[in-house]
C-alpha cells in the first residue's frame, strides 16, 4: 500500500502522521488507525500532520470530515499542519480550510490546540 | 491521426488498488506535453475521482471493468473514464457539491466538484443498468509550442 499512517499521543493531542497517498483504497487504514488512537487516548484533540502526504482526493476529505464531525460532537478540536501544495489546494477548494485551522508544523499546532 | 495527436487506453478490474495505478498511468502519459507540477496534480486528482466513482458507485456489488482512455491533441488533454456498471439515476443530483448517494461510506460528496474545478469541461453520460461515461477536457497552459 502506498500510504503509511501512525497515530501517536503528544501532550494530550492525538497526532496522525500520514506519508504517501490518501485515496479511497488507503482511506480505511487511516480511519481505523486514527479512530483507535482517539479511543485509546480518550482525547477529543486531533492533529493531522500532512507534511509527507503527496496526494489526497475527495476520499481523504471524507476521512478528515468524518473525524471532524465526531470531534466537534465531543467539543474537541481538530487541526492540520504542513500540507503540501496540492493537498492544501484540495482543502481550500472543499472549504475544509474555513472550518479547520492550518499550522506550519506539529509543535505550533499542538500548542495552539492545547491553548484553545 | 495527426502528428500532434496521441492516444492510449487502459482497462482494469474495478478494484480499489487500481485507483493509484490509473492516475499514475494517465499522469505518465500526459507528461509528454510538459505540464506544470500543478497541472499534473490536478489531472491525477480528477482521474482518481472519476475512477473511484466507477469502482464504488458503478460496481457496488461486485467486480467489473473500468476503461480509461486519454487523448492528447496539441495542448489539450481528453480523459474518458467508463464503466458498464449500474449507472446514475439522476446525473444532475450526483454532480451537486456535497451530495453523496453513499453517506454510509463517509464520502465527502466532492468528487464531481473536484473534477469540474480541475478540468475545463466535464460531461457525464449515464444510463441506469448500462453504465457511466465521464469525459474531462483540460487545456494545458504550460504546453510547449508545436511547430507543425
Amino acid at each position: 500500500m502506498n500510504l503509511a499512517v501512525e497515530a501517536v499521543q503528544v501532550s494530550g493531542v492525538v497526532v496522525a502522521r500520514l506519508r504517501g497517498e490518501l485515496d479511497h483504497h488507503t482511506s480505511e487504514a487511516v480511519r481505523e488507525c486514527v479512530d483507535a488512537a482517539l479511543e485509546e487516548a480518550g482525547s477529543p484533540f486531533l492533529l493531522w500532520n500532512l507534511a509527507e502526504l503527496s496526494f489526497m482526493d475527495s476520499s481523504g476529505l471524507g476521512v478528515l470530515l468524518g473525524r471532524y464531525r465526531r470531534i466537534s460532537q465531543q467539543k474537541g478540536k481538530m487541526a492540520v499542519c504542513g500540507p503540501t501544495a496540492p493537498v492544501r489546494r484540495l482543502l481550500e477548494l472543499s472549504g475544509v480550510l474555513s472550518i479547520v485551522p492550518v499550522y506550519d508544523d506539529e509543535t505550533t499546532a499542538i500548542a495552539a490546540l492545547r491553548e484553545a | 491521426m495527426s502528428a500532434r495527436r496521441n492516444y492510449m487506453r487502459l482497462e482494469f478490474a474495478s478494484r480499489s488498488e487500481n485507483e493509484s495505478f490509473a492516475r499514475v498511468a494517465v499522469a505518465a502519459f500526459v507528461a509528454q506535453l510538459d505540464p506544470t507540477v500543478e497541472e499534473l496534480a490536478e489531472i491525477k486528482t480528477a482521474v482518481s475521482e472519476a475512477v473511484t466513482n466507477a469502482i464504488i458507485h458503478g460496481y457496488p456489488d461486485g467486480e467489473g471493468l473500468v476503461a480509461v482512455t486519454c487523448t492528447l491533441d496539441g495542448d489539450t488533454v481528453e480523459i474518458v473514464v467508463e464503466d458498464r456498471g449500474c449507472g446514475i439515476e439522476d446525473v444532475e443530483l450526483a454532480r451537486r457539491p456535497m451530495y453523496t448517494s453513499r453517506p454510509d461510506l463517509e464520502r465527502s460528496g466532492m468528487g464531481f466538484t473536484i473534477m469540474e474545478s480541475f478540468s475545463d469541461r466535464v460531461d457525464v453520460i449515464s444510463r441506469p443498468g448500462e453504465g457511466t461515461r465521464v469525459r474531462m477536457v483540460k487545456r494545458l497552459q504550460s504546453s510547449a509550442p508545436t511547430f507543425d
